[in-house]
C-alpha cells in the first residue's frame, strides 16, 4: 500500500471532517426529529421537505446553493466576512458540506427510534412529575439511543464518502481541504496513479467496515442494556 | 376529595361532554370500551386540553378557558397507573419506583420508599431490570412508582385489564391497601363490575362521551343483573378454613359454608352468582346442595323483569335471582323466611 504525505493528511482530515460534520448535527438533527414526531406544527410538512431536499437534490446543486449562501457576496458570507470569518474554501465548509448532505439520514434514523416510544411512557413521565424538557432528557433521549448512534454511524460514513458539495465549496486543496474522495478522484486523472488511488479506496473500505462494525457492536449493547 | 368537571372536548367524529360534581376517596368510572372513560382521565389528569370548560380538583382550579388557566400535568399532582404497566424499560425496578419520589418538592414527600417497598413487596426485585418482571410484578412496580410521587390524587386507568384473572384478583388488594395505608384518593377505571364492586364506593357511569348517572357499586350491579352473563355475583371474603368430609368449611358471620375449593392458608375471595341459590319457602328434604341456611327477605328489587332477592342469613347478605314467576308462586315479600340451597361447586375462587 503507497500511501503519500499528502494521503495521510487527506485521511485525518476526512476523519476530522466526518466526526465534526457528525457532531455538530447531533443536537439539530434530534431536535428535528422530536419537532416532527411529538410536536403538533402547522408547518409540519415545510419542515419535512426541508429536511429530506438534501436527499433528492443532487450534492452537486446543494453544494452550489452553500456557495451562494458563504460566498464572498452571499447573504450569510457577506456578514461572516465582516466579522473576518471566512469558511468557503477551507475545511469548515467541507464539514458544513457534509453536515447539510448527511442530515436527513440522521433525522430519519432518530425519528425511526423516537417513533417506537410508546407515547404512555412520556405520559407516565408527565404525571410523575417531570416537564416536557425532564422527560426530553431522562426518557425520551435515552430511548433514543439506538437510533441517535444509528443515524450518527451512516452519518459519519456519509460525510467520509462526501464528494459533490465538498469539491464546491470547499474546492480540492491538498493538505488542505483535500479529502479521501477528493485525492481518489484526484488520482483517477493520471493514468500512472492507479496504485495509489487504490491504497486510498483501501482505507476508505476499512475505515466504512470499521464504523459499520462499531455501529453494530453498540446497538447489540444498547439492545442489552434496555431488555436486562 | 371533590371533582368537579364541566368540560367539552371534541376529538374527530367523538366528542365529550361532561357535566359533573362528585366527592368521595375512591371513585369508579365504568363504561364500554370506547365510551370516553380514558378520555375523562387525560382531561383530569392535563394529559389532554378541554375545548373549553373547567376541572377542579378540591379548590384548586386544574383547568378553566374562561380564565384561560390549564395547568401542567406535572403541576397537578395527579400520578397515573396505566392498563399497561408502562414500566421505563431504560431503567431498573429501584430508579422507575423513584423517578416521581425525586420530582417530588421536599413538602410533599409523606410517603416514604422503604415502607411502601415492603408493603407491595418488591424489596427482592430492585436492581432488577423491568423487562425481567412477571405482569403482576411490573404492575406493583407502576402502582408503587406512582404513589411514591406523592400525589394528591391516584388515577388507575384499567390498570388490571392486561392482567389474567389470578393476577387480577392477587393486585386488588395492594390497590386498596396502598391508597388506603397512605391515604391517597383515587380514581378507578374500568369496564369490569366485579373490580368496580371490590375497589369503588361510588361510580361514574360513561357512555358515548357523557356521564350519564352517579351511583353505587351495589345499585349498578343490581341494574345490571338481568343482563349480566352471570347474574349479581356476590363477593365474600372468607377466612379460617377448616376440614369438613373433604370440603373446606369457612366460617361465614354465625353462618358455616361448604366450599369445594377452598384453600387452608390465608384470606380467600369467593363469588356467587346469584343464580346459583335456590329458594325454598319450606325446609327441603334431602337435597344434593351442600349448603343450606335459613334467611329473611330484607328488599327485593327488579331488573329487567327479574328479581332480585337480598336475603339476610344470620345478618350475612347474600343477593338471589329469581324469575317475577316464582316471585308471585311463593309468595315471597320483604321479612318472608325462606331456605337458601347453595352448591358447594358454586363458589368460584378468585384469589
Amino acid at each position: 500500500m503507497l500511501l503519500t504525505p499528502e494521503d495521510i493528511t487527506a485521511i485525518w482530515l476526512s476523519l476530522k471532517v466526518a466526526l465534526t460534520a457528525t457532531l455538530l448535527s447531533l443536537p439539530f438533527g434530534f431536535a428535528a426529529a422530536w419537532l416532527l414526531v411529538f410536536k403538533t406544527l402547522r408547518g409540519k410538512v415545510v419542515l419535512e421537505v426541508l429536511v429530506n431536499l438534501p436527499l433528492t437534490l443532487p450534492p452537486v446543486v446543494i453544494g452550489y446553493f452553500l456557495l451562494l449562501l458563504l460566498g464572498k457576496n452571499g447573504w450569510l458570507g457577506k456578514v461572516l466576512a465582516e466579522t473576518g470569518i471566512q469558511l468557503i474554501f477551507t475545511w469548515k465548509a467541507a464539514v458544513i458540506a457534509s453536515a447539510v448532505v448527511g442530515f436527513p439520514l440522521l433525522v430519519r434514523s432518530i425519528r425511526l427510534g423516537m417513533e417506537s416510544i410508546d407515547r404512555q411512557l412520556i405520559d407516565a413521565s408527565r404525571s410523575l412529575g417531570a416537564s416536557w424538557y425532564d422527560s426530553l432528557l431522562t426518557i425520551i433521549l435515552p430511548l433514543s439511543r439506538r437510533g441517535i448512534f444509528s443515524g450518527a454511524s451512516l452519518m459519519f460514513a456519509r460525510s467520509l464518502g462526501e464528494f459533490g458539495a465538498t469539491i464546491i465549496v470547499a474546492g480540492n486543496m491538498p493538505g488542505r481541504t483535500q479529502t479521501i474522495p477528493l485525492a481518489i478522484y484526484d488520482y483517477t486523472s493520471s493514468p500512472s496513479s492507479t496504485t495509489m488511488a487504490l491504497s486510498l479506496c483501501l482505507v476508505s473500505v476499512v475505515i466504512s467496515v470499521a464504523v459499520l462494525l462499531l455501529h453494530e457492536m453498540l446497538d447489540k449493547q444498547l439492545d442489552r442494556s434496555t431488555t436486562s | 376529595m371533590r371533582i368537579r368537571i364541566k368540560a367539552e372536548k371534541k376529538m374527530g367524529a367523538f366528542s365529550m361532554a361532561l357535566n359533573t360534581d362528585i366527592s368521595g376517596d375512591r371513585i369508579g368510572i365504568f363504561g364500554d370500551s370506547g365510551s370516553g372513560k380514558s378520555t375523562i382521565a387525560n382531561l383530569v389528569s392535563g394529559l389532554l386540553q378541554p375545548d373549553n370548560g373547567e376541572i377542579f380538583l378540591d379548590d384548586e382550579c386544574l383547568f378553566s378557558s374562561r380564565q384561560g388557566i390549564n395547568l401542567a400535568p406535572e403541576q397537578r399532582r395527579i400520578a397515573i397507573v396505566f392498563q399497561q404497566a408502562m414500566l421505563f424499560p431504560h431503567l431498573s425496578v429501584k430508579s422507575n419506583l423513584l423517578y416521581g419520589y425525586k420530582r417530588c418538592r421536599a413538602e410533599h414527600r409523606r410517603i416514604k420508599p422503604d415502607a411502601l417497598i415492603d408493603l407491595l413487596k418488591l424489596r427482592s426485585l430492585l436492581e432488577r431490570g423491568v423487562n425481567r418482571l412477571s405482569g403482576g410484578e411490573k404492575q406493583r412496580v407502576a402502582l408503587g412508582r406512582a404513589v411514591l410521587a406523592n400525589p394528591r390524587l391516584l388515577l388507575m386507568d384499567e390498570p388490571l385489564s392486561a392482567l389474567d384473572d389470578s393476577l387480577r384478583f392477587q393486585i386488588i388488594p395492594y390497590l386498596r391497601s396502598v391508597s388506603e395505608e397512605f391515604n391517597i384518593p383515587y380514581l378507578f377505571i374500568s369496564h369490569s363490575l366485579i373490580e368496580m364492586q371490590l375497589m369503588t364506593d361510588q361510580i361514574l357511569v360513561v357512555n358515548n362521551g357523557e356521564i350519564l348517572e352517579e351511583t353505587t357499586p351495589e345499585q349498578l350491579a343490581r341494574n345490571k343483573m338481568a343482563q349480566s352473563q352471570h347474574g349479581y355475583m356476590n363477593l365474600l371474603r372468607l377466612s379460617n378454613s377448616f376440614d369438613r368430609n373433604s370440603l373446606f368449611c369457612y366460617p361465614w358471620g354465625k353462618n358455616h359454608l361448604l366450599i369445594s375449593n377452598g384453600t387452608r392458608q390465608g384470606v380467600s375471595l369467593f363469588e356467587l352468582s346469584s343464580r346459583d341459590i335456590i329458594l325454598f319457602k319450606t325446609h327441603p328434604e334431602a337435597i344434593s346442595a351442600r349448603n343450606l341456611l335459613e334467611c329473611t327477605v330484607t328488599e327485593m328489587f327488579d331488573s329487567e323483569g327479574r328479581v332480585g332477592v337480598v336475603l339476610s342469613a344470620q345478618g350475612e347478605k347474600l343477593v338471589a335471582e329469581i324469575v317475577r314467576d316464582a316471585a308471585d308462586e311463593l309468595t315471597i315479600t320483604p321479612g318472608s323466611t325462606l331456605f337458601a340451597a347453595i352448591k358447594a361447586s358454586s363458589f368460584r375462587k378468585l384469589s
